[in-house]
């Protein structure tokens, strides 16, 4: 399968939930979907097209918080992105811990430092700052003028 | 009621000489429960980052991890090229490729030593660690530095290797293929390590993708995953290797998959050496004008396995956002698995299997709280927090 066909495999699986997809290469793509589908769209692009799940990143920007799940297929070298925005005022996300362990520090990591939260998380206790943290201090998030 | 003894590992390991806390839930000798703390050793790398210009970086990145030292400049190198859509010299393509092969031979010759160590075989110790050294005394001879070799740039390479100096790297290289067979007998053939690690630590398939794990971990379980291959950069797709994989999963498949990878790594070498002799001296560099607005996901095979960088431009001269991700941090995980069920004696090699490298895995500090201003610890505070959680250890036992 190439890139193409993964990227229509996605697309008309999730018709109404993927809200853009970027292509920037063959090896390269950005598929921004709507947070409420993460799950479904995650457990497909796991499980049905196999990809590995490298990390997750978590950015503060003007936009409110945005999560990039970088996936990878290894066979042909893509790297695809999923990319959801979450809203500053109450940034709720469903956690992908329960469908593989892979997800779990890095989502905890990304709570600690953004104070994103992840819902149904299997093991939400602190992984880098137990013990030694002020509460409600999340030093990653940024502030905007 | 069976009692459970809580058995620690840390905060400071005894071996590997790196901040990390296990603890381990005993039942009788076999473990019932591991449990990892982490955190004494943030540093703020992802953070410090954005504060940096991208040159200034990759002196940065270089000193996430003190043994792997390329494989960070190596993927933020990739990532930062991909979003200026530039394409290196070949002479800076085979240049990346055998510093970054070296550093493989090095990094696993340190593994089987200290996995010797383990076990208490001190021989295979020290062996291994002497014939690391001619690859260090190598690295000082091209870079100026035993490690952190600041040869990375965007756009090419600090130092050119000058032709003159290959027949001495294949000096070096020949004696360590020959020392590596002598490693490779000592290791294979050995009733005592074939005791010691068959069917200890098993990491199955499932694991493997489960925990997303990476490199030899990975190979080691029969998941022929390798970055090299999968999404080639620099001078991979113009030699000749081939991705070596066991399927056992335990600790002796890992360590045939090093072994065997270390002969690999010298074939790469060597081609690239041969490579080097048909470009011209000194062409290193592409000019590099602006970074503009874009991202990029650049990835390298490391030692350890896949390190990941993703950087967000913003057409500034410092990147946007930089995250960060060694091969450990996933590797580590794995030791849910690999441990539980075992003897406590077998669960130090197992925790060791995976090469783990802890300070790779750490990469944050707060020293200062943001909104007011104020230091959230100071010195004595941390000696106190420490004592007191030494304390609670101690409790617990």
């Amino acid at each position: 399968m190439n890139t193409d066909e993964i990227l229509k495999n996605i697309k008309d699986a999730f018709v109404s939930d993927v809200i853009d997809i970027l292509k920037k290469s063959e090896t390269r793509v950005i598929i921004s979907i709507k947070p409420s589908s993460l799950l479904q769209i995650a457990e497909y692009v796991f499980k049905k097209l196999e990809f590995r799940f490298i990390i997750a990143t978590a950015n503060h920007t003007k936009k409110g918080f945005e999560i990039l799940y970088h996936f990878s297929k290894d066979e042909i070298g893509l790297i695809a992105n999923l990319h959801v925005v979450l809203p500053v005022e109450k940034p709720e996300i469903e956690s992908l811990s329960n469908m593989f362990s892979a997800t779990n520090w890095i989502e905890r990591e990304m709570h600690e430092l953004y104070g994103i939260v992840f819902k149904n998380h299997p093991e939400p206790k602190k992984l880098i700052s137990e013990g030694n943290w002020a509460e409600g201090v999340y030093p990653y998030r940024r502030e905007f003028k | 009621m069976v009692k459970k003894t809580l058995i620690p590992i840390g905060p400071y390991h005894p071996l590997q000489e790196e901040p990390e806390l296990f603890k381990l839930y005993c039942e009788g000798e076999i473990v019932k429960d591991i449990k990892w703390e982490t955190g004494y050793n943030h540093r703020g790398i992802e953070q410090l980052s954005e504060k940096k210009t991208y040159d200034q970086s990759f002196f940065l990145v270089e000193r996430i991890c003190g043994i792997c030292s390329t494989s960070h400049p190596f993927a933020f190198a990739n990532a930062v090229e991909e979003i200026c859509n530039i394409e290196i010299t070949n002479r800076a393509k085979y240049i990346r490729t055998i510093i970054a092969e070296l550093e493989r031979v090095h990094s696993h010759l340190l593994w089987v030593g200290l996995a010797g160590h383990f076990l208490g075989y001190n021989t295979v110790f020290m062996w291994a660690w002497k014939y690391r050294e001619p690859v260090l005394d190598l690295f000082e001879m091209i870079s100026g530095n035993r490690n952190s070799y600041a040869m990375f740039k965007v756009g090419g390479v600090r130092r050119d290797i000058e032709n003159n100096k290959i027949p001495q790297i294949l000096d070096v290289l020949s004696l360590v293929k020959k020392k590596t067979d002598m490693l490779v007998g000592a290791v294979m053939d050995d009733p005592v390590i074939h005791a010691r690690t068959k069917g200890v630590g098993i990491l199955t398939k499932q694991d493997i993708i489960d925990f997303a794990a990476v490199g030899p971990t990975a190979r080691a379980s029969g998941v022929a995953i390798d970055v090299r291959k999968d999404d080639p950069y620099a001078a991979y797709p113009l030699v000749n290797w081939k991705v070596i994989t066991a399927q056992a999963g335990d600790v002796f498949a890992k360590a045939e998959v090093r072994l065997l990878e270390m002969y690999e790594s010298i074939s790469i070498i060597e081609q690239c050496l041969e490579g080097l002799k048909k470009e011209k001296e000194g062409e290193i560099n592409v000019k590099v004008k602006d970074i503009p607005e874009g991202w990029g996901t650049g990835h390298a095979e490391a030692p350890r396995g896949e390190v990941f960088h993703y950087v967000l431009s913003d057409g500034s001269n410092s990147p946007a956002r930089h995250k960060i991700r060694a091969p450990s941090y996933t590797n580590i995980a794995t030791f849910k698995k690999s441990c539980i069920g075992q003897t406590i004696s077998d669960a130090t090699i197992s925790l060791a299997a995976v090469d783990p490298c802890y300070c790779c895995t750490e990469r944050m500090a707060v020293a200062y709280d943001s909104k007011t201003g104020n230091k959230i610890m100071n010195g004595n505070e941390l000696i106190a927090l420490s004592a007191q959680k030494t304390q609670n250890i101690k409790n617990q036992i």
